[in-house]
């Protein structure tokens, strides 16, 4: 397996004032050390739920910086597949699974690996958004650090923040009150001071289960502008339902499919504009084009 | 003054003329159906049953204790630490302080323990490992009290005095734990001196006041949103780093309303206290040493015979037990009504 390293990209010009993106990836490295958008395989994934066998043996190649949409009817084991890929999939009881998600060529799963490494690389965005809601949004977009054991002074916390922020396509709504709580900011900001507070423990990864599906179509089109901004920073991996989303935000998409008793498998992956265009499978072409799902 | 002008299909309304413009809300009634109307009954009956009783117990013992506080005064009743009602000498400084002490221990105790007791069934124990500890936790509360009292002056009580005396051997320096011995002939530390104290009375009942303290927190905790323990994880969360975000703040409610319910019940504990504790009537601040009281111990040890003004001096004593306790509840809702930040945030 090749590991490829992607080189942060500097943009051209600054869209704000403040905080320059020199400065803030110098903290992120203080604090973080090195930090690029990461590869991410799963290689022969099989999911079990009790007795029941939701994922049987699925492989995929999430290349570094680019982003892959999810996509299938519900049931087919797509979520699940997700949350393997940042070992979420274990904190239900009865989940066991099978196979490897290798970062950057490293299996999370390897016994020396710690799961809290894991999930701080490879982030995730809920379908519901999740602040903390008694917690200022400054401390929300900061909680990650607290969390994971990670000192940081308070002017390196002042830089992520505001870096954080921008990144998530919410600084401008929320910098004059980042002492509210997160609580009391609308859904679609909510999700994506989420967004922002996933940012801040500069992940390799980040995994977006159905992020818009609770939100209004502004807000949808918010966090898709946050997603295209973040491409080539960070490799993201989206679960959606919309279609159109799919194909506006994704650059590689995945089909999911489980029929009838049987556990689910990607049938056909490839370019979204392929998948979308000229897919080889009926079964694809058919869930793209609305026929069923 | 406007018209009404008519044309085409639509209407354009025209509004009361000046002065006329007084809507005043309907007063809205309903017919309620017979089984709403019996069940309202019910219901409302059984709540006024509920206050009536609270009602009554407090007024039969401001009436009963009239006789008592009168003799000497509500002011020298509050400050004298002596209990001869026979003399016209008593007051409840020096049982009331004990009481308090007995609780506070109890609560030393019983707070760590019920914390940690409700955060390992909720957030770590297994489905099975947790079904079990909540069953023993709630059958330690269906063991009778006296049987704690025993158990605690004959086992409990020999096991713990070493314990007592190591810590008043090296923190006597705080007066809290000071053993002062008054017997000069006999200057070494001596067994007897640590047995039957505040201490001993306070650990069995902060035994007691574990299960109710755990249930409310393990409750209180259990509800803490998974979507935020998800978020928290998903960050890279240590679990003791989400337990301290999310369920910590979230469940803080039930902390203290279990915590004050605990102290409630261990401000009234009875029979427990009654048997363990050697009844002194003097302050006695240092917790390991020998002696203290508690009013509801004096009551039972005191009421068999009891009467006249000897009676009405334990009414008077129950009294300011009871009005003790409603403080301690009625401060606990105001503080819980006043940081429901987590749960309430969530909607």
């Amino acid at each position: 397996m090749t590991t490829t390293t992607f080189d942060r990209t500097v943009a051209p010009s600054d869209p704000y004032p403040g905080v320059s993106r020199d400065a803030a990836a110098e903290v992120r490295s203080e604090l973080f050390g090195e930090s690029h958008a990461g590869e991410l395989v799963a290689d022969s994934i099989t999911a079990w739920f009790g007795e029941r066998k939701v994922l049987d043996r699925v492989s995929l190649d999430m290349k570094a910086g680019e982003v892959t949409a999810l996509i299938g009817p519900s049931g087919c084991g797509k979520s699940t597949f997700l949350r393997i890929l940042n070992r979420m999939h274990e904190m239900v009881p009865t989940a066991s699974l099978a196979g490897e998600v290798r970062l950057d060529g490293a299996d999370i799963y390897a016994p020396a690996e710690k799961i809290t490494a894991a999930r701080r690389n490879i982030g995730m965005i809920f379908q519901k958004p999740n602040p903390f809601p008694a917690m200022s949004i400054y401390d929300n977009v900061v909680a990650g650090l607290k969390l994971s054991g990670v000192r940081a002074n308070r002017e390196q916390k002042d830089v992520l923040v505001e870096d954080s922020l921008k990144k998530a396509a919410i600084w401008d709504e929320v910098k004059d009150r980042l002492d509210q709580p997160g609580g009391g900011l609308s859904g679609g900001q909510q999700q994506r001071l989420c967004i922002a507070r996933s940012l801040a423990v500069s992940p390799r990864v980040l995994l977006m289960d159905e992020p818009c599906s609770a939100l209004d179509p502004t807000s949808t089109r918010r966090v898709e502008e946050t997603i295209e901004s973040l491409r080539g920073q960070v490799t993201i991996v989206i679960v959606t339902h919309n279609m159109q989303q799919a194909h506006r935000v994704s650059d590689k998409t995945a089909f999911f499919l489980a029929s009838l008793g049987t556990p689910g498998v990607i049938i056909e992956h490839g370019d979204t504009q392929a998948m979308f265009d000229r897919p080889q499978d009926q079964r694809t072409y058919d869930y793209v084009n609305g026929v069923f799902g | 003054m406007t018209t009404i002008k008519t044309h085409g299909a639509t209407a354009l309304p025209d509004y009361p003329e000046a002065g006329a413009d007084d809507a005043r809300p309907r007063i809205l009634t309903q017919a309620l159906e017979r089984v709403d109307h019996t069940f309202r009954g019910v219901v409302t009956g059984s709540g006024t049953v509920v206050v009536m009783v609270m009602g009554l117990v407090a007024v039969f013992l401001t009436v009963r204790s009239v006789q008592a506080l009168g003799t000497e005064g509500v002011g020298a009743f509050l400050t004298t630490q002596d209990w001869s009602p026979e003399t016209g000498h008593f007051g409840i400084a020096a049982i009331l302080t004990g009481t308090v002490l007995i609780a506070l221990v109890a609560l030393a105790i019983a707070f760590p323990l019920s914390v940690a007791t409700a955060l390992f069934i909720t957030q770590l124990a297994g489905d099975r490992g947790s079904r079990l500890l909540t069953t023993v936790v709630d059958l330690m509360a269906a063991v009778p009290s006296v049987v704690y009292g025993i158990w605690g002056l004959s086992f409990l009580e020999p096991v713990v005095v070493p314990f007592a005396r190591w810590l008043s051997t090296w923190f006597g320096w705080i007066p809290l734990f000071a053993v002062p011995n008054p017997d000069a002939a006999n200057p070494l530390p001596n067994d007897a001196l640590y047995t039957s104290s505040t201490f001993v009375a306070g650990l069995v009942v902060g035994l007691m006041i574990v299960p109710i303290m755990t249930s409310i927190m393990r409750e209180s905790f259990a509800r803490a949103p998974q979507g935020e323990r998800e978020g928290a994880f998903a960050l890279g969360a240590t679990r003791w780093g989400m337990i301290r975000t999310v369920v910590l703040p979230f469940g803080r409610g039930g902390v203290i309303g279990g915590t004050m319910l605990g102290m409630g019940r261990a401000l009234g504990e009875t029979i427990a206290i009654y048997l363990i504790i050697s009844p002194i009537f003097q302050f006695n601040f240092h917790i390991l040493s020998r002696g203290t009281n508690s009013i509801a111990a004096l009551i039972a040890l005191r009421y068999g015979e009891a009467s006249g003004v000897t009676l009405s001096a334990l009414m008077a004593a129950g009294l300011a037990l009871f009005v003790l306790t409603m403080i301690v509840n009625f401060s606990a809702s105001a503080i819980i009504a006043r940081s429901r930040s987590g749960a309430d945030a969530e909607a």
